[in-house]
Protein backbone atom coordinates (compact mmCIF):
# COMPACT_ATOMS: atom_id res chain seq x y z
CA UNK A 1 0.00 0.00 0.00
CA UNK A 2 1.31 3.69 -0.98
CA UNK A 3 2.75 5.46 1.79
CA UNK A 4 2.05 9.38 2.48
CA UNK A 5 5.19 10.82 2.04
CA UNK A 6 5.64 14.75 2.92
CA UNK A 7 6.86 16.77 -0.32
CA UNK A 8 10.09 18.45 -0.44
CA UNK A 9 10.77 19.74 3.34
CA UNK A 10 7.48 20.37 4.35
CA UNK A 11 7.46 18.47 7.72
CA UNK A 12 4.89 15.62 7.93
CA UNK A 13 1.74 15.97 9.95
CA UNK A 14 1.75 13.44 13.27
CA UNK A 15 -1.69 11.88 12.06
CA UNK A 16 -0.13 11.11 8.62
CA UNK A 17 2.25 9.15 10.38
CA UNK A 18 -0.37 7.29 12.28
CA UNK A 19 -2.16 6.54 9.22
CA UNK A 20 0.69 5.31 7.24
CA UNK A 21 0.97 2.53 10.00
CA UNK A 22 -2.53 1.79 10.30
CA UNK A 23 -2.85 1.29 6.88
CA UNK A 24 0.21 -1.24 7.55
CA UNK A 25 -2.26 -3.01 9.81
CA UNK A 26 -1.16 -1.50 12.95
CA UNK A 27 -4.71 -1.35 15.08
CA UNK A 28 -3.19 0.81 17.98
CA UNK A 29 -2.06 3.50 15.56
CA UNK A 30 -5.91 3.62 14.53
CA UNK A 31 -6.48 4.04 18.10
CA UNK A 32 -4.50 7.10 18.29
CA UNK A 33 -6.29 8.52 16.23
CA UNK A 34 -9.77 7.19 17.85
CA UNK A 35 -8.86 8.77 20.83
CA UNK A 36 -7.36 11.98 19.09
CA UNK A 37 -10.87 12.80 17.58
CA UNK A 38 -14.03 11.04 18.63
CA UNK A 39 -14.93 14.21 20.99
CA UNK A 40 -15.20 16.32 18.37
CA UNK A 41 -16.47 13.84 15.94
CA UNK A 42 -19.24 13.04 18.53
CA UNK A 43 -20.08 16.69 18.99
CA UNK A 44 -20.61 17.38 15.36
CA UNK A 45 -22.61 14.34 15.00
CA UNK A 46 -25.03 15.16 17.75
CA UNK A 47 -25.40 19.61 16.39
CA UNK A 48 -26.09 17.71 13.13
CA UNK A 49 -28.71 15.19 14.09
CA UNK A 50 -29.70 16.20 17.53
CA UNK A 51 -30.04 12.66 18.36
CA UNK A 52 -28.00 11.36 21.60
CA UNK A 53 -28.58 7.59 19.59
CA UNK A 54 -27.88 8.92 16.64
CA UNK A 55 -24.33 11.07 17.12
CA UNK A 56 -23.35 7.73 19.11
CA UNK A 57 -23.63 5.52 15.94
CA UNK A 58 -22.30 8.06 13.64
CA UNK A 59 -19.26 8.18 16.18
CA UNK A 60 -18.64 4.19 15.28
CA UNK A 61 -19.68 4.62 11.51
CA UNK A 62 -17.51 7.41 10.67
CA UNK A 63 -14.22 6.40 12.25
CA UNK A 64 -15.35 2.34 10.84
CA UNK A 65 -15.37 3.72 7.34
CA UNK A 66 -12.67 5.95 7.69
CA UNK A 67 -10.84 2.54 8.57
CA UNK A 68 -11.59 1.07 5.57
CA UNK A 69 -10.99 3.43 3.30
CA UNK A 70 -7.71 4.64 4.78
CA UNK A 71 -6.12 3.65 1.72
CA UNK A 72 -8.39 6.31 -0.97
CA UNK A 73 -7.04 8.96 2.10
CA UNK A 74 -4.66 10.62 -0.14
CA UNK A 75 -2.73 13.27 2.45
CA UNK A 76 -3.82 16.43 0.20
CA UNK A 77 -6.01 17.77 2.92
CA UNK A 78 -5.77 16.70 6.58
CA UNK A 79 -6.46 13.45 8.02
CA UNK A 80 -8.94 15.42 10.18
CA UNK A 81 -10.98 17.28 7.91
CA UNK A 82 -11.29 13.88 5.63
CA UNK A 83 -12.41 12.38 9.00
CA UNK A 84 -14.89 15.04 9.45
CA UNK A 85 -16.46 15.15 6.36
CA UNK A 86 -17.15 11.25 6.47
CA UNK A 87 -18.70 12.38 9.66
CA UNK A 88 -20.63 14.75 8.42
CA UNK A 89 -22.35 12.59 5.66
CA UNK A 90 -23.15 9.79 8.00
CA UNK A 91 -25.11 12.49 10.13
CA UNK A 92 -26.89 13.42 7.41
CA UNK A 93 -27.83 9.80 6.26
CA UNK A 94 -28.79 9.13 9.90
CA UNK A 95 -31.32 12.73 10.10
CA UNK A 96 -32.55 11.83 6.71
CA UNK A 97 -33.45 8.40 8.16
CA UNK A 98 -35.25 9.69 11.07
CA UNK A 99 -37.44 12.43 9.06
CA UNK A 100 -38.60 9.29 6.73
CA UNK A 101 -39.40 10.77 3.44
CA UNK A 102 -38.38 13.97 3.85
CA UNK A 103 -35.11 14.76 1.95
CA UNK A 104 -32.58 16.48 4.42
CA UNK A 105 -29.73 19.05 3.07
CA UNK A 106 -27.65 21.12 3.96
CA UNK A 107 -28.72 23.67 1.52
CA UNK A 108 -32.67 23.17 3.64
CA UNK A 109 -33.92 26.57 4.93
CA UNK A 110 -30.98 28.83 4.03
CA UNK A 111 -32.92 31.24 1.67
CA UNK A 112 -34.80 33.12 4.72
CA UNK A 113 -33.18 36.66 4.97
CA UNK A 114 -33.90 36.27 8.85
CA UNK A 115 -31.15 37.56 11.07
CA UNK A 116 -29.45 39.08 8.09
CA UNK A 117 -30.07 42.79 9.99
CA UNK A 118 -29.20 43.32 13.94
CA UNK A 119 -32.34 44.02 15.69
CA UNK A 120 -31.24 43.50 19.49
CA UNK A 121 -28.71 46.52 19.79
CA UNK A 122 -28.46 46.50 23.70
CA UNK A 123 -24.98 45.83 25.77
CA UNK A 124 -23.86 42.80 26.95
CA UNK A 125 -23.12 42.06 30.59
CA UNK A 126 -18.80 42.23 30.67
CA UNK A 127 -19.28 38.17 31.26
CA UNK A 128 -22.39 37.39 30.37
CA UNK A 129 -21.73 33.47 31.08
CA UNK A 130 -20.66 34.01 34.52
CA UNK A 131 -24.33 34.98 34.74
CA UNK A 132 -25.86 31.35 34.79
CA UNK A 133 -24.47 28.12 36.00
CA UNK A 134 -22.78 25.51 33.86
CA UNK A 135 -25.99 23.47 33.07
CA UNK A 136 -28.21 26.32 32.80
CA UNK A 137 -25.86 28.04 30.18
CA UNK A 138 -25.41 25.05 28.18
CA UNK A 139 -29.02 24.52 27.93
CA UNK A 140 -29.54 28.09 26.57
CA UNK A 141 -26.35 27.39 24.05
CA UNK A 142 -28.22 24.05 23.40
CA UNK A 143 -31.56 25.29 22.82
CA UNK A 144 -30.39 28.22 20.92
CA UNK A 145 -27.94 26.93 17.98
CA UNK A 146 -30.80 24.06 17.80
CA UNK A 147 -33.09 26.89 16.32
CA UNK A 148 -30.87 27.51 13.74
CA UNK A 149 -31.72 26.09 9.96
CA UNK A 150 -29.20 23.16 9.28
CA UNK A 151 -26.90 24.63 6.90
CA UNK A 152 -26.31 27.26 9.06
CA UNK A 153 -25.44 25.31 11.93
CA UNK A 154 -22.88 22.99 10.57
CA UNK A 155 -21.43 26.17 8.86
CA UNK A 156 -20.88 27.89 12.38
CA UNK A 157 -20.03 24.30 14.15
CA UNK A 158 -17.06 23.42 11.93
CA UNK A 159 -15.72 27.13 10.87
CA UNK A 160 -16.13 28.71 14.74
CA UNK A 161 -16.49 25.67 17.13
CA UNK A 162 -14.80 22.98 15.78
CA UNK A 163 -12.13 25.54 14.08
CA UNK A 164 -12.01 24.40 10.40
CA UNK A 165 -10.83 27.25 7.79
CA UNK A 166 -13.10 28.46 5.69
CA UNK A 167 -11.61 26.48 2.55
CA UNK A 168 -11.90 23.45 4.51
CA UNK A 169 -15.56 23.86 5.28
CA UNK A 170 -16.14 24.71 1.90
CA UNK A 171 -14.40 21.49 0.83
CA UNK A 172 -15.74 19.22 3.72
CA UNK A 173 -19.85 20.31 2.86
CA UNK A 174 -18.74 21.25 -0.55
CA UNK A 175 -19.44 24.74 -0.71
CA UNK A 176 -18.42 27.49 -2.54
CA UNK A 177 -15.98 29.73 0.25
CA UNK A 178 -18.59 32.71 -0.37
CA UNK A 179 -21.13 30.76 0.38
CA UNK A 180 -19.41 29.31 3.16
CA UNK A 181 -18.79 33.05 4.52
CA UNK A 182 -22.52 34.35 3.76
CA UNK A 183 -23.90 31.64 6.23
CA UNK A 184 -21.48 31.66 8.64
CA UNK A 185 -22.32 34.96 9.09
CA UNK A 186 -25.56 34.85 8.96
CA UNK A 187 -25.26 32.49 11.55
CA UNK A 188 -23.30 34.48 13.95
CA UNK A 189 -25.71 37.53 13.63
CA UNK A 190 -28.52 35.00 14.23
CA UNK A 191 -26.99 33.29 17.40
CA UNK A 192 -25.92 36.77 18.67
CA UNK A 193 -29.78 37.90 18.39
CA UNK A 194 -31.40 35.00 20.12
CA UNK A 195 -28.48 35.08 23.09
CA UNK A 196 -28.92 39.06 23.46
CA UNK A 197 -32.15 38.17 25.23
CA UNK A 198 -30.15 35.94 28.02
CA UNK A 199 -26.86 38.37 27.86
CA UNK A 200 -28.09 41.79 27.19
CA UNK A 201 -27.49 44.57 30.15
CA UNK A 202 -30.88 45.44 31.58
CA UNK A 203 -31.64 49.18 32.20
CA UNK A 204 -32.00 48.80 36.19
CA UNK A 205 -29.09 46.42 36.09
CA UNK A 206 -31.04 43.35 37.27
CA UNK A 207 -30.21 39.79 35.84
CA UNK B 1 -19.85 53.47 4.72
CA UNK B 2 -23.39 52.83 5.75
CA UNK B 3 -24.27 49.84 8.38
CA UNK B 4 -25.36 47.56 5.59
CA UNK B 5 -21.93 48.08 4.18
CA UNK B 6 -19.83 47.69 7.42
CA UNK B 7 -22.58 44.45 8.04
CA UNK B 8 -21.50 42.92 4.81
CA UNK B 9 -17.71 42.82 5.90
CA UNK B 10 -18.29 42.05 9.32
CA UNK B 11 -17.57 38.26 8.94
CA UNK B 12 -14.14 38.61 7.15
CA UNK B 13 -13.75 41.57 9.88
CA UNK B 14 -14.12 39.02 12.71
CA UNK B 15 -11.38 36.53 11.18
CA UNK B 16 -9.12 39.40 10.25
CA UNK B 17 -9.89 38.58 6.56
CA UNK B 18 -10.74 42.06 5.21
CA UNK B 19 -8.23 43.59 2.67
CA UNK B 20 -5.96 46.11 4.12
CA UNK B 21 -7.30 48.87 1.94
CA UNK B 22 -10.98 48.27 3.03
CA UNK B 23 -9.82 48.50 7.00
CA UNK B 24 -9.56 51.97 7.56
CA UNK B 25 -12.60 52.48 6.52
CA UNK B 26 -14.20 49.74 8.59
CA UNK B 27 -12.65 51.27 11.40
CA UNK B 28 -13.70 54.63 10.60
CA UNK B 29 -17.21 53.32 10.48
CA UNK B 30 -16.79 52.03 13.89
CA UNK B 31 -16.11 55.29 15.30
CA UNK B 32 -19.19 56.81 14.20
CA UNK B 33 -21.54 53.97 14.84
CA UNK B 34 -22.05 52.43 18.62
CA UNK B 35 -24.76 50.15 16.96
CA UNK B 36 -22.20 48.39 14.91
CA UNK B 37 -19.57 48.53 17.84
CA UNK B 38 -22.07 46.36 19.71
CA UNK B 39 -23.40 44.27 17.15
CA UNK B 40 -19.35 43.51 16.51
CA UNK B 41 -18.17 42.99 20.03
CA UNK B 42 -21.58 40.90 20.80
CA UNK B 43 -20.75 38.93 17.75
CA UNK B 44 -17.31 38.40 18.99
CA UNK B 45 -18.65 37.15 22.25
CA UNK B 46 -20.95 34.72 20.57
CA UNK B 47 -18.36 33.34 19.26
CA UNK B 48 -16.30 32.93 21.89
CA UNK B 49 -18.72 31.39 24.05
CA UNK B 50 -19.65 28.67 22.14
CA UNK B 51 -15.56 27.87 21.23
CA UNK B 52 -15.27 27.95 24.91
CA UNK B 53 -18.36 25.92 26.24
CA UNK B 54 -18.69 22.25 25.62
CA UNK B 55 -22.43 21.42 25.31
CA UNK B 56 -22.13 18.27 23.81
CA UNK B 57 -20.32 15.93 26.20
CA UNK B 58 -18.75 12.51 25.69
CA UNK B 59 -19.07 10.95 28.90
CA UNK B 60 -15.84 9.03 29.69
CA UNK B 61 -17.74 5.83 30.10
CA UNK B 62 -19.79 5.92 27.03
CA UNK B 63 -16.78 6.96 25.16
CA UNK B 64 -14.37 3.99 26.30
CA UNK B 65 -17.18 1.71 25.22
CA UNK B 66 -17.33 3.38 21.68
CA UNK B 67 -13.39 3.32 21.40
CA UNK B 68 -13.66 -0.37 22.47
CA UNK B 69 -16.69 -1.21 19.60
CA UNK B 70 -15.11 0.41 17.10
CA UNK B 71 -11.02 -1.21 17.83
CA UNK B 72 -12.77 -4.72 17.88
CA UNK B 73 -14.28 -4.40 14.75
CA UNK B 74 -11.28 -2.85 13.12
CA UNK B 75 -9.07 -5.94 14.63
CA UNK B 76 -11.65 -8.28 12.57
CA UNK B 77 -10.76 -6.34 9.68
CA UNK B 78 -14.06 -4.51 9.80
Amino acid sequence: MPIIQAQGTEEVHPDILLVNRAREGDVQAFEQLVKQYDRQVFRIAQHITQNREDAEDVVQDAFLKAYEKLEQFQGNSKFYTWLVRIAVNESLMRLRKRRTGRMVSIDEDVETEEGSMPRDLAEWRPDPEMMYGQSELAEILRKTIQGLPPGFRVVFVLRDVEGLSTEETAETLGLSVPAVKSRLLRARLQLRERLSRYFRKNEDGTK
Amino acid sequence: MNCSEFLAQLGDFLDNQVPTGLVADLQAHLEGCEHCVITMRTTQKTIQIYRNHEIYELPQGLRERLQAAILAKCKKGC
